[in-house]
Parts: C-alpha cells; sequence; structure tokens
C-alpha cells in the first residue's frame, strides 16, 4: 500500500487533521475568541467540500483494501452533509452563546460527528460501516449531554445512549450472522455470495432480521422509535437540530449500503420488515404528533413518518426507489434544518421558542419569518408547489411501479392525517393573536441563512428535475 | 473423548458458573472477583483456539486493569444491594421466559445443522512456526489500517467527550494553583507599613 491509495480518502484525511487543530486551538485561546473554533469549522467545511467536489468520481473505485468506496452516490451525499452541517453551526450560533454552550467541545464534536458520518456514506465494508456509526453516535451523545445543568439533556442523552449502545449490539449480531453465512465483511463479497446462493437460509434470515431491527432503531422507525420524542425533546435545540438534520442523509447511505448493496439478492426478505416498519412508522408518528403541545416533541413524531415515507422508497429495491429515497432524504434534511432552526432564530436568552403557543401570531411580529415557516410546513405536509408534494410523489411512484398500491395508498391516507398538525402551525401564525410583544432578535447572517432555507424549498419545488436527476444518476452509477 | 474437548468443558463449565455468579453474589465485591474468573476462562478458552495474543491481552487488560479500576470503583461506592434487588422476583418470570426464548432461538439457529463440523469444516491447522501476534499486527497495520485508525478517532471522541462533560471549574469550591503558588514573592504575602507609635485613647482606661 502507497501512500497514493489513500486519495481517495482525501475529505476525510483533511476534516480529521482541521478537528485536531481545533482542538488543540481552541484549548490554548481564551473565551473572546472562541469564535476562532466557529470560523476554523466553517473553513473545514468547506476545504472538505472543496476537496470533495475536486475529484467527483463517475463510477464506484475501491480503495484502502476494500474498506472504502468512492462513488457518485457517496460524494453528492458528502456535499451535502457539508452543506447541512454547515447551516447547522450558523443557526445554533447564537442560541450557544446566551446558553453557555458556545465552546470548542461543540465544534469538535459536530465535526467528529460529521467525519464519522462520510466515514458511512463511503464504507463498503461491514467494519467501515460500523466504526462510522459508532463515531457518529458516541459524538452525538455527548452534545446531548453538554448541557450539564439541564437534567432534561442529561436524561435525554442517558435515554439515548442506552438505546442506541443496544440498537448498535443487535447491528452487530446480526452483522456477525452474515458473516457466518457468507463469510466476507466485505458488501461486494457478501453480495456475490449470497447471488451465487446459499444454502443457510435460516441463519441468513436470523442476521437479516437482526440487522434491520437495528437499522430500524437508529432510524427511529416503529416499534423502535421510543427513543426519539425523548432525545428530541430533552436535548438543546441546536443539538436536535444537528441529529435531526444530517445523520438522516447519513442513515440512508447507511441503510442503502447494507440492504440494497450487500444484501441485494435478498430482497424479497428484507421488503415485507420495511413494508411493516413503513406502515407503522407514518401511522404512529402522524397521530401521535397531532397530540402533541411542544414544537420539538411534533417534529420528533414527524420525523419517524417521514423516515417511513423514506423506507418506503428503499423497499421498492429498484433505482427509481433509492434514487427518490434519496432525494426525499435531502429534501426531509433541508425542511427539518428549517423547522428546528426557526424555533432557534425565535429562541432568546432564557426563553425557549419551542412550544406551539410560542408560535400565535407570528405574522404580526415578523412576516417573512411566518412565510418562510408556512413554506416548511406546506413542504412537510406535501402539498404543491413545495418540494415536499415532489418528495413524496416520486417515493409514491417507486412504490407503485413495484406493484404495492395499497401501500401508497396508505401512505396518501396517512400524509393527510398529518398535513393537520403542519396546518395548524399556521393557523397559529397567521389567524391568532400574539400572547406576548417580544420581537424577534435573531441576527442577520441566521435570517438571510433561513430565508434562502425557506426559498429552496419553493424552487426546488417548482424546479425539482435537476436535484432529482443527479439522485438518479449517483444511484445510478453507484449499483 | 480428548484431551482438548475434557479442557474445553473444564473451563466452559467454569466460566457458566462464574458468569452466573456475576449476577447472583449479593457482594458487589464478590462479582466483580468472579467477573475476573470469567474473564480468566474465557481467555483460556481462546488459548483453545489458538488466539494465542488476544488470550494473554484479554488478561492483561481487562483482569489486570479495567477490573481492578473496576474494583476500585465498586468499594467507593456505596451500594444498596436491596434497593437494587427491588423488584428482582417480579420480574423474574417474564426475563426468564424472554431469555429462555432467546436460547432455544439461537440453539436452533447456532447448532450444529448450520455451523457444525461437516457444513463449515475443520479450519487448517497452522505451521509450528505461525505466530499469531504477528498476523494481527500485520492486518492491523495493512489491511485494516483504515479501520484501525477509525477506532483510534472514536477513542479520541471519548476522551473529549469525557472531559466535556466532566471538567468543570464550580465557582463555589476552591482550588489551589500550584504554579502561582511557586511564583509567590515575599511582598506578595507580607506587607510591612510603617506607622507612627500613638497611644490610642481609651484602651489604657479600659485596660485598667
Amino acid at each position: 500500500m502507497n501512500l497514493m491509495s489513500f486519495a481517495p480518502a482525501l475529505p476525510e484525511i483533511f476534516v480529521l487533521v482541521m478537528v485536531s487543530l481545533i482542538l488543540v486551538i481552541d484549548a490554548a485561546v481564551d473565551d473572546s475568541k472562541r469564535y476562532l473554533a466557529f470560523v476554523l469549522s466553517l473553513a473545514t467545511l468547506a476545504g472538505a467540500a472543496f476537496l470533495t467536489a475536486r475529484d467527483l468520481s463517475t463510477m464506484p473505485v475501491l480503495a484502502l483494501n476494500g474498506l472504502f468506496i468512492d462513488d457518485p452516490l457517496s460524494d453528492v451525499l458528502k456535499l451535502f452533509l457539508y452543506l447541512t452541517t454547515a447551516v447547522v453551526l450558523v443557526y445554533s450560533r447564537d442560541y450557544l452563546r446566551q446558553r453557555g454552550l458556545y465552546k470548542g467541545e461543540f465544534f469538535v464534536l459536530a465535526l467528529f460527528a460529521l467525519l464519522g458520518m462520510m466515514v458511512m456514506v463511503s464504507a463498503s465494508h461491514f467494519l467501515t460501516l460500523y466504526l462510522g456509526l459508532e463515531l457518529l453516535a458516541l459524538s452525538l451523545y455527548a452534545m446531548v449531554a453538554l448541557q450539564r445543568d439541564s437534567s432534561i439533556a442529561t436524561e435525554a442523552a442517558m435515554k439515548y445512549f442506552v438505546l442506541g449502545a443496544l440498537a448498535s449490539g443487535m447491528l452487530l449480531y446480526g452483522m456477525s450472522m452474515v458473516y457466518g453465512v457468507t463469510g466476507s465483511l466485505a458488501l461486494a463479497d457478501i453480495a456475490q455470495n449470497l447471488a451465487d446462493g446459499t444454502d443457510l437460509r435460516i441463519p441468513l434470515v436470523f442476521g437479516i432480521v437482526f440487522i434491520v431491527a437495528g437499522l430500524a432503531f437508529k432510524l427511529g422507525a416503529v416499534p423502535f422509535h421510543m427513543w426519539l420524542p425523548d432525545v428530541y425533546h430533552g436535548a438543546p435545540t441546536a443539538m436536535t437540530l444537528f441529529i435531526g438534520s444530517a445523520p438522516k442523509i447519513a442513515a440512508f447511505a447507511f441503510v442503502v449500503r447494507i440492504l440494497g448493496e450487500g444484501l441485494e439478492s435478498q430482497v424479497a426478505e428484507w421488503r415485507d420488515m420495511l413494508v411493516i416498519l413503513a406502515v407503522l412508522s407514518m401511522a404512529v408518528g402522524n397521530i401521535a404528533a397531532i397530540a402533541q403541545s411542544n414544537l420539538k416533541r411534533m417534529f420528533a413524531y414527524s420525523t419517524i413518518s417521514h423516515m417511513g415515507f423514506m423506507l418506503l422508497g428503499i423497499l421498492a429495491g429498484t433505482q427509481n426507489g433509492y434514487g427518490s429515497a434519496m432525494f426525499y432524504v435531502i429534501v426531509y434534511a433541508l425542511m427539518s434544518l428549517g423547522g428546528f432552526g426557526m424555533i432557534l432564530l425565535l429562541s432568546r436568552a432564557g426563553f425557549e421558542s419551542d412550544r406551539l403557543d410560542d408560535f400565535r401570531g407570528l405574522n404580526r411580529k415578523s412576516p417573512w419569518l411566518a412565510f418562510i415557516m408556512l413554506l416548511l410546513m406546506f413542504s412537510m405536509a406535501g402539498i404543491p408547489p413545495t418540494v415536499g408534494f415532489y418528495a413524496k410523489l416520486s417515493v409514491l411512484q417507486a412504490v407503485v411501479e413495484i406493484g404495492h398500491v395499497w401501500l401508497a395508498v396508505v401512505a396518501v391516507v396517512f400524509s393527510l392525517v398529518g398535513a393537520f398538525y403542519y396546518l395548524r402551525i399556521v393557523k397559529l401564525m397567521y389567524f391568532d393573536e400574539p400572547h406576548d410583544s417580544t420581537t424577534v432578535s435573531a441576527s442577520f447572517d441566521a435570517r438571510a441563512l433561513m430565508s434562502a432555507n425557506g426559498l429552496a424549498v419553493l424552487v426546488l419545488g417548482v424546479l425539482p428535475q435537476p436535484l432529482m436527476a443527479v439522485c438518479l444518476h449517483a444511484v445510478g452509477a453507484s449499483f | 473423548m480428548t484431551y482438548t474437548t475434557a479442557i474445553f468443558y473444564f473451563f466452559a463449565a467454569i466460566l457458566v458458573f462464574a458468569g452466573l455468579r456475576v449476577i447472583t453474589a449479593r457482594n458487589p465485591v464478590h462479582a466483580a472477583l468472579y467477573l475476573v474468573l470469567a474473564f480468566f476462562t474465557a481467555a483460556g478458552l481462546w488459548m483453545l483456539l489458538e488466539a494465542e495474543f488476544l488470550a494473554i491481552v484479554l488478561v492483561l487488560v481487562y483482569v489486570g486493569a479495567v477490573m481492578v479500576l473496576f474494583l476500585f470503583v465498586v468499594m467507593m461506592l456505596d451500594i444498596n444491594l436491596d434497593r437494587l434487588r427491588e423488584g428482582f422476583w417480579t420480574y423474574l418470570p417474564l426475563a426468564g421466559f424472554v431469555s429462555v426464548l432467546l436460547v432455544i432461538e439461537m440453539a436452533l439457529i447456532l447448532g450444529g445443522r448450520h455451523f457444525g463440523l461437516d457444513v463449515m469444516g475443520v479450519p487448517d491447522p497452522h505451521p509450528a512456526d505461525y505466530s499469531n501476534t504477528k498476523e494481527l499486527g500485520r492486518l492491523l497495520y495493512t489491511d485494516y489500517v483504515y479501520a484501525f485508525e477509525l477506532a483510534a478517532v472514536i477513542l479520541l471522541v471519548a476522551i473529549v467527550a469525557a472531559i466535556a462533560l466532566t471538567l468543570r471549574r464550580r465557582k463555589d469550591s476552591k482550588y489551589l494553583d500550584p504554579a502561582e503558588q511557586v511564583k509567590v514573592k515575599r511582598n506578595d504575602r507580607l506587607r510591612i507599613i510603617k506607622m507612627p507609635a500613638v497611644k490610642k485613647p481609651g484602651a489604657g482606661e479600659e485596660g485598667a
């Protein structure tokens, strides 16, 4: 192995070097220079984006002895990961500063989590998939617990940690069964081995069950969703914003790599499991969200239903299915950024704007932000002309293509149920009186970014084709 | 029964016994000591699998370091056993049922029918000069160097997280700074003030 064989992993190496640098620099400077970590983190993201974009691959390249894969799918997803993380950092800056969390550790842990996601996205081996997942998960546990004086955050971190460890255990157990059957941990070898046929059907299915259960835990699909509302609610909103956006993109890659790449020939086995997960997630997520009065909890249940929707695309098991699921998850990350970002923007020192009542009469206080929130809610509900509509439509098309028309009907019904609680926020903002006379005190850059975020939802809804083409191309060239 | 099989069952029996005692022992220190025994016998089993390096590392790292730390922690904590055992008997039927199901399921899948010697075959024996340690090192630092580095990064995250979550300067507790103590000068501690000697009015009267 010579030095050049590390070249495909250059973005990862760059991020690791930079995060170590930030760690050292931040330990050396005093409190007045905390912005250094912020600026350096954004520079890291820009640098990594440059390195990834400079070397866009047109076909899959295996590197580092088959542990690492550089393909269009990983390149596109990595670029979106950088973008999402950068937006998270800008949105959360004021919030963190007001709560004494504006410390180097936040940025270091966020970048470590990003590194974990990058590893997951371009993993071609069970070993790297798992290590990337753990790197992400450990950073997230610590980020949730970072607000030590809040008992609710500590409780959320504890729950997240215990259940996350349990899920990792299940995932590992399933992986070890698949290893026992195929004799390999490399996804390509596993796919090859299984395509040739195996007489060890029962252990294989046993392993797939555990893998799917572990994945469902990580995605937060019903019936493995219990941790999600508590963690979303308990974590400081800036951490919730992070957990709710970028890791979903990585989780999509994780699921598609394992099921679509490694266990491709076993689609008949895992499709039925995913159907159950998807239907239950959409049902529980949409119905339970109606009963919530806390916006973070409501978005948590909405996440569950959105993950169910994304699973619809994956369970189709076709290129169109994967492509539309990828489109869906990117769009979801965008909407989630907007939703949680809005809570951050409306929060002030000592005041969390995370109850539904806090959005009462937002139109009076700030018509522009209310309009942006309207766009985001329309998009989450799937109302045209926002992009949420197109994302849902393309996933449903993929499901209908494989002949599961009933599944599409169920999905539409639950989307209609879900539209209720999204539109309730719109009603609160536009038709109710504000119950206090405070003004919105968000910084200019966060406001500008939020405007871009909301308008992107609209623009992508009118012109979804370019992004859809990128997704389909990435999936087509990678599988 | 060959000699190796006999050794296997010997170690396995002790391992299962020790494992059971870990969860049933009343005294947490005893439980920790049984865990040491469990690790030690597990190392013996690994030795049988020709994984000498891992067996020795298990004893050195887990028994030598981790368990000692564990023992210290257990001894320092004031653990109320009766409170911990509350609800043990109420949950036992359900927990027992679930565990029995798990064991049956695993026995069905992992039994000889799927992973037995006639399915998987006996691995080739290694030549006499085969070094387990060397092979592990070669794999770790060449083929799996990427995974190895990632594991290192995970440890780094653990360090950062542990420090971020526990290190805090509390305002209400007092700290000593050795550097400041060493740098102290005579003038910082002692202030000599020149004062004219005056008789305090009233002081003499009271004394008298």
